[in-house]
């Protein structure tokens, strides 16, 4: 079946309301207005505005309502319009959601799902468009997913919503748009694994998100100049799926982290130094990494892609990781 | 232990040469190691105080253990008993033990893994890849030894591997020739002076045990087999006129006591470097890569053991020197091999390597190539010859120059460049 991201994110809500009398989804826009994205377009309808709700403009207060909810026996599903928004949240999430599991001595789980967009590359200016993800994979007590391609768009949520503790879910705002091949019968996914999207031998590659398509296609460049790269898709965040990572490097002894993200104190310095603690004696050369440039991203166009990583990037760095840089 | 070559595991301390309370600086000589090859002294990596002894004399420990304890200079020296044959991955490699205040370049360099020696020839340290020293403990190579082609020019996997396939069984690599006659490098030095001290307390120092000459030719014929194996060698020769060079020796010497005078050698072997630095080709590696030159002239010199065998130490940075200092670096580079006292950045740098015939009298060497070096430079007997020129015949100093060097890299052409640039150099040896 031929079919987008946001379709296939839509299918995974549609089902989980289906599933279960338990779930609910409520955020800014999500009811009346389909959605900012148009991932909830028509949700309203078909399930009512109980169970698709609109909240007002106040991250905080529906974040916590959410968390009340989960810890009263609801299954939420909270959606907050960009990660940027989020920071409003930070109290809720970080402090309550994050900690509650801990603070009671483990008898209270908070069965919440908060997805939220990231990334740049649509123009939206810094307040729309960064990539703080890692910020909350510093958190104890979360659960990151981000999706990258149709199938966890479509599979991820329902493994989420079945995990008792918190899981925000980063859906990288340029993969809505994505179309492909869906199978009919696609759903659940396994949220522990990252997946190696293209195996490779010369050089590992290591992305997540809304940067996996960008470095498939620099893993295609590099074959066509003789460097098998292998793509590494992380999925999850955190937990990071360090034995993954870990092995491919075991194999291919070089390593370019590509994230959208600042470098600085990043997703990206956290792999990096995973690999110099775990795998020191495997590489061949410095681990690289790619990263977004670290300045509030530009609205111009022109400017936004130079902030970003890119194909031509990762190709640069993975060609001088195996030697053969200009 | 320091890896004092590329296939070494073991070795054993036959002599301190300092005592504990002793302050000693980087490059100092602290101890002679006996290798299954030969007796080699030991620097040190480090500047500091003699704390104590970490291994008896003549207990043979792996290439990794620490021998002696140091201290900061100014820190109070105690011994130290705690031996540590092996981090995760293997022995360290330092001869003192890392002192924490050790500056970071250092301790770094002093945790590495094993049988990675901490400077290289040039005296900078080794720039590799984690995984290259892994590989290059296990394999035996002398990290040293190996050219590097990764970022910064750093020593990768890949660099280590062509390493170990270009010298399986390298026993130190500078290793001159076989099959030619016992050639007696450099001519008459004076006779060795070991200090008393040390020639009383480790005779052995003097004579190398015969097993090891057996092995040493052993090794050094392997390896040569090698190198006629796998290098396309071409051969070139030229008379050289040496008239001029043996006018301004003769004038030097005049002024000189015996022991100071300098012998032709001196000046055929610092054109040797000057021209292998100027004429491409001839002064670098053959990887499997390609050729890798190096741009210094770390000038190999065959150099006869007394009872047999052969080593060819380096002279580093031969083509910088001036005359006298070559002499003088000459003497006692001689007198150290035949002592089986060799430091190792000696044994395993020379990027360009010759053979001279001395004082023993044929008139000309075609060596044979040592691996992965490219090109060898012959030289022949120093004498007076029959010459002709411009219709007079004459009697002027000449000898026979031959170059061995490898088709892969240079060829004749190249080849002819490299000797009549040798001869240039000898028209005017006054400002060699």
């Amino acid at each position: 079946m031929k079919t987008t991201y946001r379709e296939a994110m839509r299918a995974a809500l549609r089902e989980a309301l289906q599933r279960d009398d338990r779930v609910f989804l409520m955020g800014e826009d999500v009811g009346a207005y389909g959605g900012c994205y148009a991932v909830s377009l028509g949700l309203l309808e078909e399930f009512g505005p109980e169970r698709v709700r609109d909240t007002p403009l106040s991250e905080s207060g529906f974040v916590g309502a959410g968390i009340g909810a989960a810890l009263n026996g609801m299954r939420p599903i909270v959606e907050i319009m960009t990660v940027n928004f989020s920071l409003l949240a930070l109290d809720q999430i970080v402090n309550s959601a994050a900690s509650l599991l801990h603070m009671s001595g483990g008898q209270f789980n908070v069965p919440l799902v908060i997805r939220m967009t990231t990334g740049a590359g649509r123009q939206l200016g810094a307040q729309h468009s960064h990539s703080l993800e890692g910020w909350y994979a510093h958190i104890p007590g979360l659960r990151l997913l981000a999706p990258a391609t149709l199938e966890d768009a479509r599979g991820m949520l329902w493994t989420a919503l079945a995990d008792p503790d918190p899981v925000l879910i980063f859906e990288h705002g340029s993969l809505y748009a994505a179309e492909g091949e869906l199978a009919d019968d696609a759903g659940p996914v396994g949220i522990d694994r990252a997946e190696i999207r293209r195996p490779g031998t010369d050089v590992t590659l290591i992305t997540y998100g809304g940067t996996l398509p960008l470095t498939l296609d620099a893993a295609a460049q590099l074959a066509e100049r003789g460097v098998a790269a292998e793509v590494i898709d992380l999925r999850t965040l955190r937990p990071l799926d360090e034995e993954t990572i870990l092995a491919s490097v075991a194999r291919t002894h070089r390593a370019v982290i590509v994230d959208e993200a600042w470098r600085s104190g990043s997703l990206s310095a956290e792999i990096a130094a995973r690999i110099a603690e775990k795998a020191f004696y495997e590489l061949d050369a410095p681990v690289a990494r790619v990263c977004g440039a670290e300045v509030p991203m530009p609205y111009p166009k022109h400017l936004e892609e130079a902030a970003l990583p890119s194909a031509a990037r990762v190709v640069a760095a993975a060609l001088e990781a195996v030697g053969a840089g200009a | 232990m320091p890896s004092l070559g590329a296939d070494m595991e073991h070795g054993k301390v036959v002599e301190w040469l300092v005592h504990p309370g002793d302050a000693i600086h980087q490059g100092d000589l602290i101890a002679v190691v006996d290798t299954d090859k030969t007796l080699m002294d030991v620097e040190s990596f480090e500047d500091g105080v003699v704390g104590g002894y970490l291994v008896d004399l003549a207990e043979t420990v792996p290439v990794g253990t620490p021998i002696l304890s140091l201290a900061e200079p100014g820190e109070e020296a105690g011994p130290r008993d705690e031996r540590r044959p092996a981090d995760e991955g293997g022995p360290v490699p330092a001869a003192p033990p890392p002192e924490p205040a050790a500056p970071p370049a250092e301790a770094e360099a002093a945790a590495a893994p094993p049988a990675v020696p901490r400077p290289t020839p040039a005296g900078r340290r080794v720039r590799s890849s984690p995984l290259a020293r892994r590989l290059a403990a296990q394999l035996g190579i002398d990290l040293a030894t190996v050219a590097g082609t990764g970022q910064q020019g750093s020593i990768s996997e890949a660099d280590v591997r062509r390493a170990a396939a270009a010298a399986p069984g390298l026993p130190a690599p500078g290793a001159p020739p076989a099959g030619l006659p016992e050639h007696a490098a450099p001519p008459p030095t004076p006779p060795q002076e070991p200090t008393p001290a040390r020639a009383a307390e480790a005779p052995a120092a003097v004579a190398p045990a015969e097993g090891r000459t057996a092995s040493l030719r052993a090794s050094l014929g392997a390896l040569m087999a090698k190198s006629k194996a796998t290098i396309p060698h071409y051969y070139l020769s030229t008379t050289l006129d040496l008239a001029r060079m043996g006018a301004v020796l003769q004038e030097r010497n005049l002024a000189r006591p015996v022991s100071d005078r300098l012998v032709p050698a001196a000046f055929l072997l610092k054109a040797a470097a000057v021209a292998a630095k100027e004429v491409p080709g001839m002064n670098g590696y053959w990887t499997d890569h390609g050729f890798d030159p190096s741009d210094r002239v770390h000038l190999g010199v065959a150099v006869a053991l007394r009872g047999g065998g052969l080593v060819a130490p380096a002279l580093l940075d031969a083509d910088t020197l001036s005359v006298d200092e070559l002499m003088q670096k000459l003497r006692d580079l001689v007198a150290r091999a035949r002592a089986g006292r060799l430091a190792r950045t000696e044994m395993a740098s020379a990027t360009i390597t010759a053979t001279s015939l001395g004082d023993l009298g044929v008139d000309a060497v075609f060596g044979v190539i040592v691996p992965p070096q490219v090109a060898m430079v012959g030289l022949g007997r120093v004498a007076e010859r029959p010459w002709a020129e411009n219709g007079m015949l004459g009697v002027r100093m000449a000898a026979t120059a031959t170059l061995s060097a490898d088709h892969r890299v240079s060829d004749g052409l190249g080849g002819s460049r490299y000797l009549t640039r040798l001869q240039e150099l000898l028209l005017t040896p006054e400002d060699l």
